[in-house]
């Protein structure tokens, strides 16, 4: 009766385990990278038996999805088509075994290592093996305090009203590896490729249709499943979808209109924030009658920032910098 | 031996198996793909000990969102700096022997 999710559960603890050493070790790169698009797949699986939709939602958004594309698109840079054979190293076959693919460091030095990080591995899993079998954590602090967040599903009660800082700084992060990556990227973006019928055709279908369940994620994640970061991981796809087109902003919205939507989450993050705070609370305390329009304007307009963000960080380079397209 | 133990062993496994990785591949691209398999170990040892009771804890449900959109940001920001050190040296390996 109890034994079966434990023996489904098994297997698909080995396959993720299995996945992992298979993706470390491929000698190819663009199979060790869709690889690793199955390996986020599964790992959304892994979630739904862990009872954490919300972390699936945005495991298979961002994780399976955006992640897979973007190393797609990196390894083309990298290593240009055609040029397959580059990464294969001279000594032979050996797929799947990742002490053969590696070079350099010598025998002894690896055989080190395999034995520390064995070491390493025991010890983790004896620190596990010896903790509390049940530990409810603060799950009993948060559904006391449901009730004044706002909202009734209690990750984004989390996200957006208890922990409300993390997830502050955390806009703060998304923006400042994007300054850094438009910083650093002097790869002048690479040229639109003539999208196929295909693709052209596809992105016009699915585009509305990620902007829809956007919507939808952010509209219900206050009492179920969703919210911001997965409804801005999907509009972020969306941008994917179109700049892989080969559709970019025009000139005019390039400039000042873009920046605006990039830091609007962030800034009216911080607004309410303070606001809140001249109106004599503390800090992003919202008053719980009001909290939970207030949670749903931040996430709106964070779910704006995470999307843009995303899909600029797939672009790579400013758009409008270089030859302007 | 219960479902959410298993799955935080899993996850000692992945971490473990990506830094194994991230030090033996001389490859960019393959470190950027190892540190990512380690942050999914971490990710999957959260969520699991928060399941180890009836009530689920969501503040590490909340935690491993936040991380990964954390971890995409911080990938894409590799591969910027992966991409630029092609351009510098032409490939996008670490060197055999490190530069005098």
């Amino acid at each position: 009766m109890t034994l079966l999710p434990l023996i489904f559960d098994g297997v698909l603890g080995f396959t993720l385990l299995w996945l992992a050493w298979q993706l470390l070790g491929s000698l190819a790169l663009f199979r060790a990278i869709v690889l690793f698009i199955a390996f986020g797949l599964l790992m959304a699986l892994i979630w739904v038996r862990l009872d954490a939709p919300d972390v699936a939602l945005a495991e298979a958004a961002i994780g399976a999805g955006l992640t897979g594309a973007l190393l797609l698109a990196a390894l083309a840079r990298v290593e240009p088509p055609g040029d397959e054979t580059a990464n294969l190293h001279p000594e032979k076959d050996g797929q799947g075994d990742i002490v053969s693919v590696t070079e350099g460091g010598g025998l002894p030095f690896r055989r080190w290592l395999v034995a520390l990080h064995l070491v390493l591995a025991c010890g983790l899993g004896y620190a596990v093996l010896s903790l509390p079998s049940a530990a409810p954590g603060l799950s009993e602090a948060v559904a006391n305090n449901l009730a004044l967040s706002g909202v009734s599903n209690p990750v984004t009660a989390v996200l957006l009203n208890f922990r409300a800082y993390d997830t502050l700084l955390e806009m703060g992060v998304l923006l400042l590896a994007l300054l850094a990556v438009w910083s650093l990227g002097r790869t002048p973006d690479a040229p639109a490729p003539a999208a196929g019928g295909v693709l052209a055709l596809l992105a016009r279908l699915l585009t509305p249709l990620l902007l829809l369940v956007a919507g939808y994620l952010l509209w219900v994640g206050g009492r179920a499943p969703g919210g911001a970061f997965q409804a801005g991981s999907l509009l972020g796809a969306a941008g994917v979808l179109l700049v892989l087109a080969g559709w970019r902003l025009g000139r005019r919205f390039a400039q000042l209109p873009l920046r605006i939507t990039l830091v609007v989450g962030l800034a009216l993050f911080m607004a309410v924030g303070l606001s809140v705070m001249l109106a004599g609370g503390r800090f992003l305390a919202y008053p719980p009658a009001s909290a939970g329009g207030l949670i749903l304007l931040i996430e709106a307009a964070a779910t704006l920032s995470i999307g843009m963000i995303l899909a600029a960080l797939f672009l790579g380079s400013r758009p409008g910098s270089r030859g302007g397209q | 031996m219960t479902s959410p133990l298993l799955f935080a062993l899993v996850g000692i496994g992945l971490f473990t198996l990506g830094l194994y990785a991230v030090i033996v591949h001389p490859h960019l691209l393959r470190k950027i793909l190892a540190v990512n398999v380690m942050g999914s170990g971490v990710f999957l040892l959260l969520v699991a000990l928060a399941k180890r009771s009836n009530s689920v804890d969501p503040v590490p449900h909340a935690m491993v969102i936040t991380g990964i959109v954390v971890a995409i940001s911080a990938t894409a920001l590799a591969v910027t700096l992966m991409l630029r050190v092609k351009d510098e040296t032409g490939r996008a390996k670490l060197p055999e022997t490190p530069p005098e």
